[in-house]
């Protein structure tokens, strides 16, 4: 059977995909700085923070780690409104997102909390700066550093899963992808298409990770 | 003939020339010392011989057969000279037996028996014939790189590439193995060999070479070289000027 | 009150879950051969295969796995095949998993000393002795905790091939739930069994992780 590949078919589509585009950046914008914030909390409680709640967030991080992050997002968007809490789908995609995000950057800032040298910490205290002190002002930032590669690869990971929110009718890139072809029958391009969209998005946010690295992290200062 | 010649070689890391038109016969059974500076281009000397560094002019001749950068030639190349490093190598993974039976069984498609009973005998040919079943974290350095070198030998190269194969070695460990070089020179075997051991070069070696800045800038028997060294580099370097 | 007793939902959830436990071992035992067919790749002297596997793997890390998932239903269908979600679903992640293992086994080659490379290469070991021989073995001890802890990821991706119509465990909950209007227990029950897929390889990884440290330190 010969197919011709015809991505003019697509171009009427254009505002549809760009709408999925600025969804697509939302949710991983809003998702990404909440979820490294969450990140940043909980990574606190395991290395720093009270002891009474370090198993509520252990458990907490291995749970979303060890169940699919489409499972969690029907959950939030469908199981919870049977306990009275209704999200709109964006507030359910997004609450996903930072969940999702938290957990694993939650494990990625901890290792590089655990690989502050002692020293610091006794330094910090030698300085009269009290625990909380020391960690915000001694360990957090070079902490970030160490891992900043990593934590910006996670963010592009959920990024790619944030595809699946289309599931819950968030008009996201796959979104568009689906109801083009729904419309044309032009599945194939459509989803050419959005992957070459998610392509790009990753290659800018990589380079946003960057540039935010280079601002909040001016100089080489982790002590190794 | 020569069983190893060394044409004009030249070898450039990027603008680096490191080998500057070496040129350099071996005869077959001769023991060569070759010393000089950190950073003279011995070690890429050795390499090169060994095709571990690709060059960029000249010719190595091996037994009459031209090395050549493709795999085939490799092969071939490796399977007349034998090289032993100055950090072992030995395989973590493999008992000192193992360490001397692999690549006579997956190169040379040696029966396992047949590679079992000669890694023995180089074992015992080293003086370590009861350690045929330790791992190379169980070994002294001195002990493993007796193994390195039984495990070149059972290639039954036609020469031993020698890289410094002391100097990571503790003092009291040293002379352990050069005593298995030492009987190897003696059996007759070709040996090149990178030393900063003056004393053993003096004794063994049939010739010395001195490198200096990418070149063979002194060359000669041992009482020639360390007795009456001509040029100003070499006294320095040994320390008489 | 629905005619479904919870057990009636567990039982078909359970049922279901066979099919991401087979789908996952396919994509990871397939991912395994492909990707230490891309390793040799990956790590060849030739320019060209090495530009390919890069290409590969940058291809597969780099775009959305549902993407691809789409693309090899409907794409496979242009070519003339009809396929079913089951081939689309393995093939994809089959091919998805080999890019990332790939890449994790490439660090564990690349973590073997460059010592190992020329002692067996002045021993005139081939690339493929030498990897088979002495690289892969001793590369092989440090993969086991990278290689198992990214089952977990397999498995958890496995979830995305109920989009494309592959009845699992994420499927079965959906349609559990059309029928029961409990979507709370339906996805409470489907997200303990991922839990229970996933965490035992999660925590032996972990301990794998630990002892080749200890291990290591004892050196
Ligand atoms: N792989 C390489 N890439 C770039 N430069 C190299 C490489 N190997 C060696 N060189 C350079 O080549 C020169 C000669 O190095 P070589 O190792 O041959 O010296 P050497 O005489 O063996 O010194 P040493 O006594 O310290 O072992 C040095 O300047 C070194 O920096
Ligand atoms: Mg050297």
């Amino acid at each position: 059977m010969a197919y011709s590949l015809d991505f003019g078919a697509l171009a009427e589509y254009a505002p549809i995909f760009a709408k999925g585009v600025a969804v697509t950046s939302e949710l991983t914008l809003v998702g990404g700085v909440l979820g490294v914030g969450l990140g940043i909390l909980c990574a606190w409680v395991r290395t720093d923070g009270p002891k009474a709640l370090r198993p509520i967030v252990s458990l907490y991080v291995e749970v979303i780690r060890n169940t699919p992050f489409l499972i969690q997002l029907f959950f939030i968007f469908f199981g919870l409104p049977s306990i009275g809490v209704s999200l709109t789908e964006m507030q359910a995609a997004i609450l996903a997102m930072v969940v999702n995000l938290g957990a694993y950057a939650a494990e990625i800032i901890r290792a590089g909390i655990e690989a502050t040298p002692r020293g610091q910490f006794e330094a910090g205290a030698s300085l009269a700066m009290t625990r909380l002190q020391i960690f915000r002002n001694v360990v957090l930032v070079p902490a970030l550093q160490r891992i900043w590669p990593a934590l910006s690869s996670q963010i592009i990971i959920v990024m790619f899963g944030s595809a699946v929110c289309s599931q819950i009718a968030v008009e996201d890139i796959t979104f568009a992808a689906n109801f083009i072809q729904s419309r044309n029958f032009r599945a194939f391009e459509a989803y050419i298409v959005a992957t070459v969209l998610y392509l790009i998005l990753a290659l800018i946010l990589r380079q946003i990770m960057r540039s935010l690295g280079t601002i909040i992290f001016p100089r080489r200062r982790v002590v190794r | 003939m020569s069983l190893i010649a060394i044409t004009e070689v030249r070898k450039r890391f990027g603008d680096n020339e490191v080998l500057k038109g070496i040129n350099l016969d071996v005869a077959a059974g001769e023991v060569i010392a070759i010393i000089g500076k950190s950073g003279s281009g011995k070690s890429t000397l050795l390499r090169c011989i060994n095709g571990l560094e690709t060059i960029d002019e000249g010719t190595i001749l091996v037994a009459g057969a031209q090395l050549a950068p493709d795999e085939l030639h490799l092969r071939a190349l490796r399977l007349k000279v034998g090289m032993i490093f100055q950090s072992f190598n030995l395989f973590p993974h493999l008992t000192a037996g193992r360490n001397v039976m692999l690549s006579p069984m997956v190169v040379k498609k040696v029966p396992a028996k047949e590679a079992q009973a000669e890694a023995q005998a180089r074992l015992e040919q080293v003086g370590l014939g009861h350690k045929f079943d330790a791992y190379p974290d169980e070994l002294s350095g001195g002990q493993q790189q007796r193994v390195a070198i039984a495990r070149a030998l059972a290639m039954k190269p036609l020469a031993l590439l020698c890289d410094e194969i002391t100097s990571a070695l503790d003092p009291e460990l040293v002379n352990e193995v050069l005593q298995v070089v030492g009987k190897l020179a003696a059996e007759g075997m070709t040996l090149l060999m990178v030393t900063h051991e003056m004393r053993f070069a003096r004794e063994v070696c049939d010739r010395v070479v001195f490198m200096h800045q990418g070149r063979v800038h002194e060359i000669g028997p041992p009482e020639e070289v360390f007795g009456a060294p001509k040029t100003l580099e070499l006294q320095q370097f040994l320390g008489i000027a | 009150m629905s005619p479904f007793t919870t057990w009636d939902i567990v039982r078909n959830l359970l049922f279901a879950a066979q099919w991401t436990v087979i789908l996952s071992l396919v994509a990871f035992i397939g991912g395994g051969v492909v990707g230490l067919l891309m390793l040799f790749a990956r790590t060849s002297k030739r320019v060209a295969a090495r530009r390919l596997a890069i290409l590969y793997i940058e291809l597969f890390q780099g775009t959305p796995l549902l993407m691809q998932l789409f693309l090899f239903f409907f794409g496979l269908s242009l070519i003339g095949f009809n396929v079913p979600p089951w081939l689309a679903a393995g093939l994809a992640l089959t091919l998805w998993t080999a890019a990332f293992l790939a890449e994790i086994w490439r660090g564990c080659v690349e973590a073997i000393p460059r010592g190992q490379w020329e002692a067996s290469s002045s021993l005139a070991m081939s690339y493929f002795e030498q990897m088979r021989y002495v690289v892969l073995p001793q590369a092989l001890r440090i993969a086991v905790p990278p290689t198992v802890g990214f089952s977990v990821q397999v498995v958890k991706a496995t979830a995305l091939t109920s989009i494309i119509g592959f009845v699992e465990l994420s499927k079965a909950s959906t349609m559990i739930t059309n029928a029961t209007f409990q979507p709370f227990v339906v996805y409470g029950f489907a997200a303990l069994m991922y839990f229970a897929l996933c965490w035992p390889l999660s925590k032996s990884s972990q301990l794998l992780e630990r002892k080749l440290n200890v291990a290591h330190r004892n050196h």
